[in-house]
């Protein structure tokens, strides 16, 4: 089937008024990209998940980062769109304009380089990402300690998917009948990381591929299978998913990785959705070296958490568009690409 | 020894004398700047165009040219696209102390050759040393005037409904082809920048129709940003389609990869053009037939009153093209 059977096929099947959710960051930017919202019909209601790693950021987190930075003479490697996203009130861009060291860098490996560079000074590298980035970290860790580097140290924000997945449904605030998978992450758990949860909760859940025909095909294999009321785990993505994922992936990261509690902004602490480092990696770990307790303000107006739940739309927010921009982000949704907030922005949903 | 530029290359001594007279010169030379006076002097008559830009980009060798040429094409592109012959150029250079004399001069004849090429003289210029730290190897600011020939002048051509988007060719290959090469990830030779002076298209393209409105070269900010420029200025708006927009593969793919829409991605090479639908075959035959055009197409339209960019995509649904609102980074995810 074309785009174009595709669509006119959803709208000849589907009936009934249903929420689904399309659970990661990548599916909501693309979705708007094509508008393929605008060509489904309006009884199916779709609500973006959890699924941006840069969203998910706590407070905390932030916060705990930042005391490090001014505490400590420690200098900041991390990845892009982490720079932007405010703590209770700063973010660390307002840290490096005021002379701190903080470094982007497009692939861990870089921060293995300036550490050797210079040895005279101490880093932290902050790994964030879910099941796929987190081996690319991983790697970069045993290669830190083949190398015997001393001045690197790690923060793991790392978080896992199916166990956010779970929090929303246990939380249960929409009732969700259908679930479009994340493709990337899938990669690496493969259809099997996400049996228990079909097997629990019984929701229709479709795991589908980024470009335009597979998010429509995988709409589709969803549609059909709430309408036949036949609840399946379906792998619409076979191309680049298997039923086992990526075992190479998972055991480089589970060398360095276990499976511990994370903080997710808008969801809270949940118990085995993250990556802490294993005691073998242990004097990489800031948690052991600087474990302080750092004070930490929500942002009360910043509707994040409930756009993170699919409760409501960013349209919704009262900061949207008024205080809130891609160019000053209130809040980490609209920091990130992937955010909700910045996907209704920049590609007007209204 | 390897050779470096010290501190002492900018102090405005002996060494400083050296640098200039037996390295700047000697590439750049000509009857005007060799007299080395404070200012440059010289007689032209005409309406004159002036611009200004300063390069800093890192890594300053990249596939498809360097820091050098960029600054010479730069300031040539700003000339060219508002119908100026480039004439004059100055070259301001900041030299972080330790860039190696061999990349110094590299980037020197780069410039030589870039200047010869489109037929520019350098005819003033200064040389700082910044310590260690300061700088990233080295800027380069180049300002440049230009002669327009009243014929040519599109200013106060205005764009109306129906009139065509045009561009010469694929999109985003020069910021793509940055991030690449900072990411240090090996790839194949038809990764490069688009980095090419456009006096050579641009301004015959200006003798052959009097109904092009508007030019622009698309270099930060993209083909995206552009185009919101031209909305809003002209409070227009325009729409165009996302299947007539030429890219390379591989533009593609490390658009995908790194998660950056080669519409917002700067090109160093191409231009944007309105022109009135009624030339459209004398400047589409033209371009093709140019090697710095043989890509280029029709890519919208203008539709009428407004102030926004629409982009119909491949599904054809249509959505807005903001202009870019945030850093370019790659996506983490
Ligand atoms: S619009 Fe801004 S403030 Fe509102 S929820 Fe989104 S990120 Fe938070």
């Amino acid at each position: 089937m074309n785009t174009e059977e595709l669509v006119k096929n959803i709208i000849k099947i589907s009936k009934k008024e249903i929420n689904i959710m399309e659970f990661c960051g990548t599916h909501t930017h693309e979705m708007f990209r094509y508008g393929i919202r605008q060509l489904l019909p309006s009884n199916i209601h779709l609500h973006s998940g959890p699924g941006c790693p840069v969203c998910v950021t706590s407070e905390e987190d932030i916060d705990y980062i930042i005391y490090l930075a001014e505490n400590y003479d420690l200098g900041i490697i991390t990845f892009g769109d982490l720079i932007n996203v405010p703590g209770s009130n700063r973010n660390l861009n307002i840290l490096r304009a005021k002379g701190k060291e903080v470094k982007v860098i497009y692939s861990p490996l870089e921060a293995l380089s300036i550490a050797r560079q210079n040895s005279h000074k101490k880093y932290l590298l902050i790994g964030i990402g879910f099941e796929t980035t987190a081996p690319n970290l991983a790697y970069t860790l045993i290669k830190a300690k083949e190398e015997n580097i001393k001045n690197l140290y790690f923060l793991s924000l790392h978080k896992l998917t199916p166990p956010a997945m779970k929090a929303i449904l246990d939380m249960g605030e929409i009732k969700l009948h259908g679930i479009i998978g994340p493709g990337h992450v899938s990669t690496i758990i493969g259809r099997r990381g996400w049996k228990d949860i079909f097997d629990k909760y019984q929701v229709p859940f479709v795991i589908t591929g980024f470009k335009p025909e597979e998010i429509l095909y995988g709409i589709y294999q969803l549609i059909k299978i709430i309408e036949e009321e036949k609840p399946a785990l379906i792998n619409a993505y076979g191309k680049s998913v298997k039923e086992e994922g990526n075992i190479k992936a998972q055991e480089i990261m589970y060398k360095v990785f276990k499976i511990g509690p994370a903080n997710w902004r808008g969801l809270g602490i949940i118990e085995n959705s993250g990556l802490l480092l294993r005691e073998e990696f242990e004097e990489f770990d800031i948690r052991k070296i600087y474990s302080v307790k750092v004070e930490s303000k929500k942002n009360d107006l910043c509707k994040c958490g409930e756009v993170l739940r699919g409760i409501i739309k960013p349209t919704e927010c009262p900061l949207y568009k008024k205080v809130c921009t891609p160019e000053n982000p209130k809040g980490p949704c609209m920091v990130s690409a992937e955010g909700t907030c910045s996907a209704y922005y920049l590609y007007g949903g209204e | 020894m390897e050779e470096i530029i010290l501190l002492s290359h900018g102090n405005g001594g002996e060494s400083t004398r050296r640098l200039i007279e037996e390295e700047i010169l000697k590439y750049f030379g000509n009857d005007i700047l060799n007299q080395l006076l404070d200012s440059a002097i010289f007689d032209i008559k005409g309406r004159l165009a002036f611009t200004t830009d300063s390069f800093v980009v890192s890594p300053i060798f990249f596939n498809g040219g360097d820091i050098g040429k960029l600054s010479i094409y730069g300031t040539i592109n700003d000339l060219s696209v508002m119908g100026a012959k480039p004439l004059y150029l100055s070259v301001g250079l900041i030299v972080e102390e330790g860039l190696s004399f061999e990349e110094f001069r590299k980037i020197l004849l780069s410039m030589k050759a870039a200047s010869e090429e489109c037929g520019i003289k350098i005819i003033t210029g200064d040389t700082k040393v910044v310590e260690r730290g300061k700088g990233d190897k080295i800027f380069i600011n180049t300002s440049g005037i230009g002669i327009i020939e009243t014929s040519l002048d599109w200013r106060g051509r205005g764009i109306e409904q129906g009139d065509i988007v045009i561009i010469n060719g694929g999109i985003g290959e020069h910021g793509l082809c940055i991030m690449i090469q900072r990411l240090g990830i090996k790839v194949g030779e038809e990764v490069k920048s688009d980095l090419a002076p456009l006096n050579s298209l641009v301004l015959p393209l200006l003798k052959i129709s009097n109904n092009i409105k508007f030019m622009r070269d698309p270099t930060r900010g993209g083909v995206a940003g552009v185009l919101n420029e031209i909305a809003q200025k002209y409070s227009v708006e325009i729409e165009i389609e996302e299947e007539k927009i030429p890219i390379k593969p591989w533009v593609r793919s490390a658009s995908e990869i790194l998660g950056i829409d080669p519409l917002y991605s700067a090109n160093e090479g191409k231009v944007i053009i309105i022109a009135s639908r009624k030339d459209e075959d004398k400047i589409m035959s033209f371009l093709k037939n140019h090697p710095l055009g043989k890509d280029a197409e029709i890519i919208g339209e203008i539709k009428g009153k407004g102030n926004r960019v629409y982009l119909k995509t491949k599904l054809g649904t249509r959505r807005i093209l903001d202009p870019l609102k945030r850093d370019l980074l790659p996506r983490i995810c």
